[in-house]
């Protein structure tokens, strides 16, 4: 008996049944679905940012961000991330030419960088308690804590997950899965960079400006 | 060898075109970004335009290097994932702009129609 | 009561045998009968000696359909519990007139009306909805299962555990006494410093981590793993409305993730987005939860007015009349439903500009909706009408729906919602559009395919007993709602001292009497139908004479769904083979490859549930050890490479002859 019926006006057979099949590649929907992750991560972030622009005016007879602010620290801090972000895209090119020593090499520098992001930015924030300038402050600095700070605990999974990452590769080198692991972070560490530019520029430049 | 590579390539992604960077996308991006960075920095420590232009244009700063972002470092286009990716962007952003400017333009009302909490306040009534 | 001046230890933080409510004697009950419930469930678990097949078969499982029928089954119990909750709220509201202050303190019933909306809305409709797109999608559209088996697995058990945690607040301390919405100042640490509101906090983090994820997995499903052939416009209307809904899920939970954790941020770190003083502001909240708020609707209804149009065209026999505006219709409200939420608070004082925009946005988006009520109709129209259980409910869901939609679009108009807003009327206009449109559809749903997830029906005497009680015991106790709410009652109220208001809350109490008539008669159909399954067996597949491809597999379909991905031509896919006289496959089997099961979903819920509970209390040892417990989980299980199997050609191939003589002796 055949999956065949009725012809088409063609006079071919009607093929009900794909009996040629090919799976669905394994690991096809994963690019996707982290996108969309990424997307919903994306609406996290607009709501602590719509936060810092309803209530970063409240300083209640608090520090301001003119009293707060160290912008070459933020410039330096940029630098990092900004840095990580293009030695991440040398060990993607690495992974693309198979070269697991480069990419290694290049994912490591990527860590430090963001180790070095973590730090300058743990060091502003208690630089900052120091001053007084608590999250229990004020409205505005509950927001801009939360809204940094969920950035910067963003980077810390990253990095975790980078490390991780880095164990998996040296124990079972580029094979696919890892391939596709190390697209997703890709992914995840230049979306941080992308929310970094909304941060320096709405809560520490304009901050300035205010 | 690198054509088996190649052909690795295409098996391992299942058909579906990713689309990588390479070397020069990766350099002009960064420069770029760098730019991006730097000039807004500069326009507000060292208060050469007026606040209102600086302001706008550190916004613009930052929408270009968004943009940059995602063509040199995230390699968005209308083509990947058969255009899903570049719908879901473009929703995403869509409510994205909805919940700030909704938020800004609710709460801004809001918080003019509330009462006034001291004399202080009560004398800036019109 | 609580003492909040409550001692803490750094062994157990603020937990005490003082929160065991041993002096409410409800509670005391309610303890004592589900502790024998329990005992006597897991006591004939073990003497059965089930523990080791419900491991295998079902708690580790990574089988889209298995999860959606646990995920059915978790829906229904906690309907029972917020059932319960609502008939302690009718019988208070009947008696509490003429001095008598009713038989709940007032503690006790604002935890009750809380956790009623809580469980009905997070633990009840979420649930119901997600298990059945989860068992019905990958099906829809022809594939072996969702696109990722783990994620969905891991989601089911973060769902349970948000659902365990609010339980648990029965018995361990209490529940938040703000509403299901839990607004600002009376949310925060100096109005509720009890554990009630971080119960209330913790459990939907849980469950929304769950939710998200699902959401993600099925918009992935929808939008990668169709059957070729299956254009997004020859997709069933209900696999459109999964993704619609999926997509206001990834859309719309975030915001209730970063709205709450802001409000745990304010309780546990004494910030101040929303408290009084030192600049926060309550209304942000308030602006922030109905972002989500509105979407979370939508979420409920979308699911079911796909149903509704795979149940009016199947059983009238008709293709569904315009297929492309039922469509664009979905798409339409999912952007729209972004842009009404202020209608939810006209009354906070935002002004006659903004107070306008929202109010005609509203009234816009019950536009779309009606033009999908014409299609169905217009699908009915001329059909030869089945009046089969799921037509039954989905004819109830239209003459019930379109009042509630209407007293929906009169709260859309502003002035109108300054008399009504937080009256009775609110609360009646939403019982009406969720008992209408998502519990009626939610039982058509039910009824129409059981047959495909347990090879026999339902029963239809008992369904039909069911039915008619649901039918007149919500009219009964609900218009009376609509009543007092244009007298002006206000929600929420405990007593009452005008004596003329009490007849109306003894006839919705009534009403809510015979809606527990009907919910126990549906056990009763349950219990019925699994006795008479024999006379029910469903041998064809087909029970209906169904359009779309989840009827061409078995009842139940085996493990891997299609032997061989069926190739789609046109929309009604199935109804398009039948009609072109399709045959099966005889040979040729291949061997399917399949997804392991796992039991890391469950550990890694039962940590989040441990960290919760602890995170409640204020155990902080215990709090950080399951954290770091969770993490070191979740990277383990990525340690894990060897997760599938196949499933040899052999097995198929017998699988399939089996069915195939099913067929033939059937037929």
């Amino acid at each position: 008996m055949s999956a065949h019926a009725m012809t088409t006006n063609a006079g071919e057979p009607v093929r009900f049944f794909d009996l040629e099949e090919h799976d669905h590649p394994e690991g096809s929907s994963t690019m996707l679905g982290f996108w969309i992750y990424l997307m919903s991560d994306c609406l996290i972030f607009a709501i602590l940012f719509a936060c810092y622009a309803v209530l970063g005016g409240n300083y209640a007879a608090g520090p301001s961000p003119h009293d707060l602010f160290e912008l070459p620290l933020v410039a330096l801090n940029t630098s990092m991330l900004l840095l990580s972000s293009i030695t991440y895209g040398f060990a993607m090119l690495s992974m693309q030419k198979d070269r697991v020593g480069a990419t290694q090499a290049w994912l490591a520098v990527t860590g430090l960088f963001g180790l070095a992001f973590l730090s300058i930015e743990l060091y502003e924030f208690a630089h900052l308690i120091h001053e007084g300038a608590t999250p229990q402050r004020s409205g505005f600095l509950s927001a801009f804590f939360t809204l940094v700070g969920t950035h910067g605990l963003h980077v810390t999974f990253g990095t975790i997950w980078l490390v991780t990452l880095m164990v998996q590769v040296a124990r079972r080198g580029l094979i696919p899965a890892n391939r596709r692991r190390l697209m997703c972070l890709s992914l995840f560490w230049h979306f941080l960079d992308v929310i970094w530019i909304g941060v320096f520029t709405f809560v520490y430049l304009m901050g300035m400006l205010r | 060898m690198s054509a088996d590579t190649d052909h690795d390539h295409h098996g391992l992604h299942g058909g579906d075109a990713h689309h990588h960077g390479s070397m020069k996308s990766y350099v002009i991006g960064f420069l770029l970004s760098v730019v991006l960075t730097a000039l807004p920095f500069w326009l507000v420590m060292s208060g050469t335009l007026d606040r209102q232009a600086t302001a706008f244009a550190i916004v613009a700063f930052a929408i270009a290097q968004i943009i940059v972002h995602m063509i040199f470092f995230l390699h968005m286009d209308t083509r990947s994932e058969g255009g899903w990716n570049m719908m879901a962007l473009i929703f995403t952003l869509v409510l994205v702009v909805i919940a700030l400017t909704g938020s800004i333009w609710v709460m801004y009302h809001l918080n003019n129609n509330m009462m006034p909490m001291s004399v202080h306040d009560m004398s800036q009534m019109p | 009561m609580f003492d909040p001046a409550f001692s803490t230890s750094p062994l157990l933080g603020r937990l005490s045998l003082q929160a065991l409510p041993l002096h409410e004697p409800i509670l005391v009950a309610t303890f004592a009968a589900v502790a024998l419930g329990g005992i006597a469930l897991l006591g004939a678990i073990s003497y059965f000696r089930l523990w080791s097949y419900l491991w295998r078969e079902w708690f580790t499982t990574v089988d889209h359909k298995r999860i959606g029928i646990m995920y059915m089954i978790l829906g229904l119990v906690m309907l029972l519990r917020g059932f319960a909750d609502a008939i302690m709220m009718r019988l208070q509201q009947a008696m509490a007139f003429n001095g008598s202050e009713g038989y709940l303190t007032a503690h006790h019933y604002d935890q009750i009306f809380t956790a009623h909306g809580v469980i009905m809305i997070f633990f009840v409709a979420m649930p119901l909805v997600t298990g059945l797109m989860n068992y019905v999608v990958p099906l829809q559209i022809g594939a072996r299962d969702v696109s990722f088996p783990f994620l969905n697995n891991f989601s089911f058990w973060m769902t349970v555990s948000g659902a365990l945690l609010v339980m648990a607040s029965l018995f361990v301390g209490e529940f938040a006494r703000t509403g299901w919405l839990a607004y600002p100042p009376l949310s925060g640490l100096a109005y509720s410093p009890d554990p009630g509101v971080d119960y209330y906090i913790w459990a939907l983090q849980i469950a929304g981590v769950g939710t998200t994820l699902s959401g993600i997995n099925l918009i992935a499903t929808i939008v990668k793993m169709r059957a070729p052939g299956m254009t997004m416009m020859k997709m069933p209307v209900f696999t459109w409305t999964s993704l619609c809904t999926n997509v206001l899920i990834v859309a719309s939970f975030p915001v209730l993730t970063a709205v709450l954790a802001l409000l745990s941020l304010d309780r546990y770190a004494g910030t101040n987005f929303f408290t009084n003083d030192l600049g926060g502001n309550p209304m942000m909240y308030v602006n922030l939860i109905w972002i989500w708020g509105h979407p979370e609707v939508y979420i409920l209804i979308l699911p079911l007015f796909g149903v509704f149009s795979e149940v009016t065209s199947t059983f009238s026999g008709k293709r569904l009349f315009g297929y492309t505006s039922m469509v664009y219709a979905t798409v339409v409200i999912t952007i729209l439903s972004y842009l009404v939420w202020l209608h939810h608070f006209f009354t906070m004082g935002s002004g006659a500009s903004v107070n306008s925009f929202f109010g005609i946005t509203t009234m816009v988006i019950s536009i779309p909706t009606g033009a999908k009520l014409f299609n169905w109709l217009f699908t009915i129209y001329r059909g030869r009408v089945r009046f089969e259980l799921p037509m039954m409910w989905t004819v109830a869901f239209m003459l019930t729906f379109v009042v509630g939609g209407m007293t929906g679009v009169l709260l859309a108009v502003p002035p109108a919602d300054f008399v009504l807003h937080n009256s009775l009327f609110l609360i009646a206009h939403f019982h009406n559009v969720i008992i209408g449109g998502v519990l009626f559809g939610l039982f058509a749903a039910i009824n129409y395919w059981f047959p495909k997830a347990f090879g026999f029906r339902l029963d239809p005497f008992w369904g039909k007993v069911s039915f008619w009680f649901w039918v007149v015991g919500f009219w009964l106790a609900f218009m009376p709602l609509y009543i007092l709410g244009l007298m002006g009652v206000t929600r929420r109220m405990r007593v009452f001292d005008d004596p003329s208001l009490q007849i109306w809350f003894v006839i919705a109490g009534i009403g809510a009497f015979v809606i527990a008539l009907g919910i126990a008669a549906m056990l009763v159909q349950f219990y019925v139908s699994f006795r008479k399954r024999e006379a029910l067996r469903d041998v064809s597949g087909d029970p209906w004479d169904g359009r779309t491809l989840e009827w061409s597999t078995s009842s139940p379909p085996p493990d891997y769904n299609f032997a061989f991905t069926p190739v789609v031509h046109d929309l009604d896919s199935w109804y398009d083979m039948k009609r072109r006289g399709y045959s099966r496959p005889a040979d040729s089997f291949r061997a399917i490859h399949m997804p392991k099961n796992t039991g890391a979903g469950v550990i890694l819920a039962g940590l989040s549930l441990i960290c919760g509970f602890a995170l409640v209390w204020y155990i902080w040892w215990l709090a950080a050890i399951s954290f770091i417990g969770i993490l070191a989980t979740a990277i383990g299980h990525t340690f894990n490479y060897r997760r599938d199997y196949h499933i040899p050609a052999e097995t198929v191939r017998v699988t399939e002859a089996a069915r195939t003589r099913q067929l033939a002796t059937g037929a």
